[in-house]
């Protein structure tokens, strides 16, 4: 068996293990952009921030590739898949055959039309290795930083760096700070804590036109100098190469709970998929680093002739900004208990009966067991939700179930 | 592999065991000397039913077969060893609770200094050897055995 892997970030190592897990045998090629062996994406800020070293940012063990018998071309892009003929071309028009292929290509930054801005210096997006490395050479006291985009890479982006410059200034289009992670409530004591630290937030306003390291905003009409931009408005999976091969495409590679494409062989996982979330019902891209990990596992499962789907996919995020702790999981909606407290907030979302979501911050110990329900759609009335609601615990469970889960290996 | 299993019906809801627990991973030499330093330290595993419940017991990692937390850990630090044991490595380790935020067992909690996650590896990584909370259990609560 011949399996090809584009892309060599966290669904590609997944699938590896996936893979491995079913067939140790069969011959494994990755073609990764990046140069280099696979790294926890998300460390990038904490790298800037000096939370983690250079060194320890790698997902795997150096000999993960040579224990797993993966030959990884490094620098090298896929160029088009050709499915016809089961073959990935690759830039330079070197072919490679494939008998099952995943398309684990993840998301680019989405960079909007904004006038001016070929006229910038010092600019950068905030999403790779090298970015981190490009970005970091910029950094000193004295620099005064503007970042666009005041969602989840853009706020990380200003932790890491903002004991390293003179000035860090957000500007957001949307009225409050990461949309898609948090209520309004929740998003200002969060922008809060950041303010505190010294960032400054412009919201509901953007960049209308640079002027070389000159901002002019349209909303406030305020004029900006500054001497770095970050770009962090948003990504756009990945999903060209699987689009061109006549795949299903919307807006993320279409896949069903196999993680199979529309095309024969071909499978997709990670930030340029479009899987099932059972928190909605329907397709959407989840693109969150657990999400990636369990659906490139599944597709490895698969691909080696096993049987593996995702059942239970649900948005699930922890971030953490300095010392505030952002841990969120399902959908906001249905009835809503909250308890919160001017440096703590906690919102349960139940509906049908069910737990259905939840935004915990500064007050998330154990978490994972309110996440345990909502991803197995657990009834309410199978638990004793009066004691969960006051803090996540097993007590909540009946005997038998507490038995199983602690009396005996799982 | 052999794993920590409960025996709730026979749990006093003493937190001995959240003690031996604090004492194995704090490095010191006798556990009295945890005595005004007990902020210092978070036991690893966690005792349930406040006193006078009719209902104790004490909770720790599972080492799942599947663990949804070496699934999930964004930095790759946590991995489960040849012998099943699932362990963290503090190097890498970015405090992020992305592992909080999915252990169903509510098994993984921050390190005291609230920028790294901690977790039980058995008494493995701390010169123990064998689980101390199960060995000082006084009544078979937990015991340490293969099921
Ligand atoms: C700064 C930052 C912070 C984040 N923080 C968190 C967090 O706290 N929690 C969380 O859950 N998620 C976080 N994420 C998201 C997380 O990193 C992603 O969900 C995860 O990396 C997705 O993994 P992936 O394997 O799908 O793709 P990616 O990690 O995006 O990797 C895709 C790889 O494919 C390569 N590639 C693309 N096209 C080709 C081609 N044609 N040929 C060869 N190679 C190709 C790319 O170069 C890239 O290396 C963060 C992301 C960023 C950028
Ligand atoms: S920390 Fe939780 S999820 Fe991870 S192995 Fe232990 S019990 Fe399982
Ligand atoms: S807190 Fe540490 S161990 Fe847990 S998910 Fe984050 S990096 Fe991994």
């Amino acid at each position: 068996m011949k399996y090809v892997i584009i892309g060599n970030s966290i669904a590609a190592t997944a699938c590896i293990e996936g893979i491995r897990s079913v067939d140790k045998k069969g011959e494994i090629t990755v073609i990764s952009a990046e140069n280099y062996p696979v790294y926890g994406r998300p460390l990038i800020s904490y790298c800037l921030l000096g939370r983690v070293k250079r060194e320890n940012m790698n997902y795997r063990p150096a000999d993960f590739y040579d224990k797993n018998g993966v030959k990884v071309l490094y620098s090298r892009r896929a160029e088009k898949i050709d499915a016809a003929n089961k073959k990935v071309v690759l830039d330079g028009g070197e072919e490679i055959s494939y008998d099952k292929l995943l398309v684990s290509t993840g998301s680019r930054p989405f960079v909007p039309p904004m006038q001016g801005l070929e006229s910038v210096e010092n600019k950068y997006s905030f999403m790779t290795m090298d970015d981190m490395l490009a970005l970091e050479k910029a950094l000193s006291p004295d620099k005064d930083v503007l970042v666009i985009g005041a969602g989840l890479i853009g706020l990380k982006c200003v932790e890491g760096i903002l004991d390293r410059v003179k000035s860090v200034t957000v500007v957001d289009l949307a009225d409050r700070i990461m949309p898609s992670v948090l209520d309004k409530e929740g998003g200002e004591m969060v922008q809060k804590g950041l303010e505190k630290k010294g960032v400054r937030f412009i919201l509901s306003d953007s960049a209308e036109k640079f002027e070389k390291n000159v901002a002019y905003l349209k909303n406030s009409k305020q004029k900006m100098p500054f001497d770095i931009l970050v770009v962090a408005v948003g990504v756009r999976a990945n999903t060209e190469l699987v689009k061109d091969a006549g795949g299903e495409v919307n807006r993320g590679i279409v896949v069903d709970k196999g993680m199979h494409t529309s095309l024969a062989d071909v499978y997709a996982a990670g930030d340029c998929a479009e899987g099932f979330d059972s928190s909605i019902g329907s397709n959407r891209v989840l693109a969150l680093l657990p999400n990636a990990y369990f659906q490139g596992n599944i597709a490895g499962v698969n691909m080696a002739g096993g049987i593996a789907l995702h059942l239970d996919a649900i948005p699930m995020n922890a971030i953490g900004f300095f010392d505030t702790h952002v841990l969120t999981a399902g959908v906001y909606e249905g009835e809503v208990l909250s308890d919160i407290t001017s440096d703590h907030y906690k919102k349960l979302f139940i509906k049908d009966g069910c737990l259905v979501g939840f935004i915990l911050i500064n007050d998330f110990l154990r978490a994972g067991i309110y996440t345990s329900l909502i991803r197995a759609k657990t009834p309410l009335s199978e638990v004793d939700f009066n004691l969960l609601s006051e803090e996540p615990q097993l007590l909540a469970f009946s005997k038998d179930v507490r038995k199983q889960k602690l009396a005996r290996e799982v | 592999m052999k794993r920590i299993y409960v025996n709730e019906e026979w749990c006093l809801g003493c937190h001995l065991c959240e003690y031996e627990c604090m004492y194995a991973n704090s490095g010191l030499d006798q556990m009295f000397k945890l005595k005004g330093r007990l902020n210092q330290f978070i036991p690893r595993i966690k005792v349930e039913g406040e006193d006078g419940n009719a209902i104790h017991f004490a909770v720790n990692c599972r080492h799942c077969t599947n663990a949804i937390c070496v699934k999930s850990c964004i930095a790759g630090a946590l991995s489960k060893d040849e012998g099943g044991v699932v362990r963290i490595d503090k190097n890498k380790c970015v405090g992020c609770y992305t592992c909080v935020l999915v252990c169903p067992f509510g098994a993984i909690m921050p390190a005291p200094d609230g920028k790294a996650a901690q977790k039980c590896a058995l008494c493995t990584d701390n010169g123990f050897g064998e689980p101390n909370c199960v060995k000082n259990c006084p009544n078979n609560a937990i015991v340490y055995e293969e099921r």
